[in-house]
């Protein structure tokens, strides 16, 4: 009988065929699927063929997404995005998203059923820990790990110890999953769960939607973490059905699982908050940037670009319009979200109060195209990181923060909760 | 192995988007992408930096993204070996996948300053702080990812297994 795990080591125990392991044990885990795009595929097809490896292990478990650079933005990026394609092509790959078919990587593989509770997943793009929400381990690596796995359907790893956050309490108006996570990440600093899982647990992640989880654990990585994870229950069933393209395997962790520590959080004290540059840890109260002149907002991304984000948004910016000095702009993560949109007027609502809204792509997050800051501009963005330079020049600012707040935002030319201008 | 250069010092949390700036990933070239090496956070870096030349920092260095074309930049910027207090997790990996030298090394982080020269000597893990002549001793790797630094990086190591059988062919 083996001791008692939590849902990560139960998971990495399953994937490596041992009755149990141990924080700090190394293991070889059998993947269930190998992501990268179109920035990070190119390095990894290299070593790939470099090393002399002529097939994938499983054309239907390698994912390529061109989602970064793409529609391309230069004659650079066309030139990778068209090495990852002809790349696709050449082993068959099943699940190659490309223009038009595509999204941001983590907003669509949990979207096509291609994640499911219970896998192991790595992707060349640090965000990979997002599907950890399902109760499946997903970690972000590099183009040479990835290379590997593509080849071997194997990874290394070091089962890490886990942190448990448990979230109690009744969430104040408009606090969501992303005030959750930025709190949480201000409480312990970018490297307070370095190489360990982030276990989100407690009546308050129980009562939080898929979109909210998928928040969360997207942003583990923002605190160090190995993964996010959530323990699967009625949300994630109600998710995978008619979606999962596998049999779902919901773990639990035991009873008596051992955690480096616990961190208990009452959601109830938690506002509005804001992550000020340049680190997501350095976060504040909305409330207290209340005269803060913003240039840019961007609604989207890997982190926040999904439809109850843009349901949020919508909420707020309907039958207002966009403060004149600044530049609003939504990006839904996937084609699906896209379509949802228009199908419940909220693109509508967005156009009409002066937004742009772009096909999905993740450009202005990381400061690739598509909303690039000048020298002095300050931008609010649901995205993940507000690092020197992240979105354009290296005098440019960037607040993180939820969508109830960009939107808020967008109205009022300046930081701003949604009572201020629902009023 | 033996490295000697001169210590380019850094504080903590110095982020992948730093080290190399998303709007240089739309090449996967190493030159390319070295002649823009710490551009957002040290200017003058690329100008300075000789063949050789250690990077110390502290906490969580190569936090932020997965990019490998971090290490690489690095790599092909002629830097020797990276010591720091600790390291973000996927930049600890990528390092050792792509065969750039790395030390976990807290007590020299804390006694270089910018611009002392270093011999680092790989394989007794020591910093030797040649202008202050003082020796720092880094932590060992785990025996697993030994086996991957002497293998030559990961795909060698892949290689390796794949021929004994020890993988999923």
């Amino acid at each position: 009988m083996a001791k008692p795990m939590n849902i990560t080591e139960k998971i990495l125990a399953r994937a490596c065929g041992q009755v149990e392991v141990r924080a700090g044990d190394f293991v070889n885990a059998r993947l269930d699927l190998a992501l990268a795009n179109d920035i990070t595929a190119p390095l990894a097809i290299q070593e790939f063929e470099a090393a002399g490896m002529t097939r994938v292990w499983d054309p239907e478990k390698v994912v390529l997404v061109c989602d970064h650079f793409v529609p391309n933005k230069d004659i650079k990026s066309a030139e990778q995005a068209k090495l990852v394609r002809e790349f696709a092509r050449r082993q068959g790959l099943t699940n190659f998203y490309d223009v038009g078919r595509m999204g941001i990587e983590h907003v669509i593989l949990p979207e096509k059923g291609l994640v499911v509770p219970g896998d192991v997943v790595i992707g060349a793009d640090s965000h990979t820990c997002t599907y950890g929400a399902l109760g499946a381990f997903a970690t972000g690596v590099g183009s040479t790990d990835l290379a590997a796995g593509m080849a071997t359907g194997e990874v290394w790893l070091r089962v890490p110890e886990t942190v448990r956050f448990n979230y109690e309490g009744e969430p104040g108006r408009y606090v969501t999953g992303k005030d959750y996570i930025l709190y949480t990440i201000g409480l312990i600093g970018v490297d307070g769960a370095l190489y360990q899982a982030m276990e989100f647990c407690g009546s308050a992640i129980k009562a939080l939607s898929m979109d909210g989880r998928f928040t969360m654990c997207n942003m583990a990585i923002e605190a160090g973490g190995k993964n996010g994870i959530v323990e699967p229950d009625a949300t994630t069933e109600e998710y995978c059905r008619g979606r999962a393209l596998r049999e779902p395997v919901m773990m639990k962790s035991d009873e008596g699982a051992e955690y480096e520590r616990v961190i208990d959080i009452d959601v109830g004290s938690i506002e509005l908050q804001v992550a000020k540059p340049h680190l997501p840890s350095n976060t504040v109260p909305a409330s207290e940037l209340a005269d803060l002149k913003i240039d840019q907002v961007v609604i989207g991304s890997c982190t926040n670009g999904r439809i109850e984000d843009l349901r949020m948004a919508a909420e707020v910016l309907k039958g207002r319009k966009v403060h004149p000095d600044v530049r609003a702009i939504v990006f839904p993560g996937s084609q699906l979200v896209y379509q949802q949109a228009i199908g419940e007027g909220l693109v509508d609502v967005f156009i009409d109060a002066e937004v742009a809204v772009s096909t999905p792509t993740c450009g202005p997050c990381l400061g690739g195209h598509m909303g690039i800051l000048a020298a002095g501009e300050r931008c609010v963005s649901t995205t993940n990181r507000n690092f020197v330079g992240r979105m354009g020049h290296t005098e440019s600012e960037v607040y993180l923060a939820g969508p109830y707040v960009a939107a808020a935002t967008a109205i009022a030319g300046t930081v701003a909760v949604p009572e201020e201008v629902l009023a | 192995m033996i490295f000697e250069g001169t210590a380019h010092k850094y504080g903590r949390d110095v982020d992948t988007d730093v080290i190399i700036p998303a709007r240089y990933l739309n090449t996967h070239d190493p030159g390319e992408l070295a002649a823009h090496c710490m551009e957002d956070i040290d200017r003058d870096f690329i100008g300075r930096v000789q063949p050789g030349d250690i990077i110390v920092a502290d906490e969580n260095f190569g936090c932020g993204s997965s990019r490998e074309q971090a290490p690489v930049a690095i790599r092909a910027a002629g830097v020797s070996c990276v010591v720091a207090t600790s390291f973000a997790r996927i930049f600890y990996r990528n390092a050792i996948n792509i065969g750039l030298p790395i030390l976990v090394c807290p007590e020299a982080a804390a006694g270089v300053e910018n611009g002392d020269r270093l011999r680092v000597d790989l394989d007794k893990g020591e910093v030797v702080n040649l202008t202050r002549e003082t020796t720092y001793q880094a932590d060992r790797f785990p025996e697993f990812m030994q086996e991957i630094v002497t293998a030559g990086g990961l795909m060698k190591h892949v290689k390796k297994r794949k021929q004994s059988g020890g993988a999923n062919a």
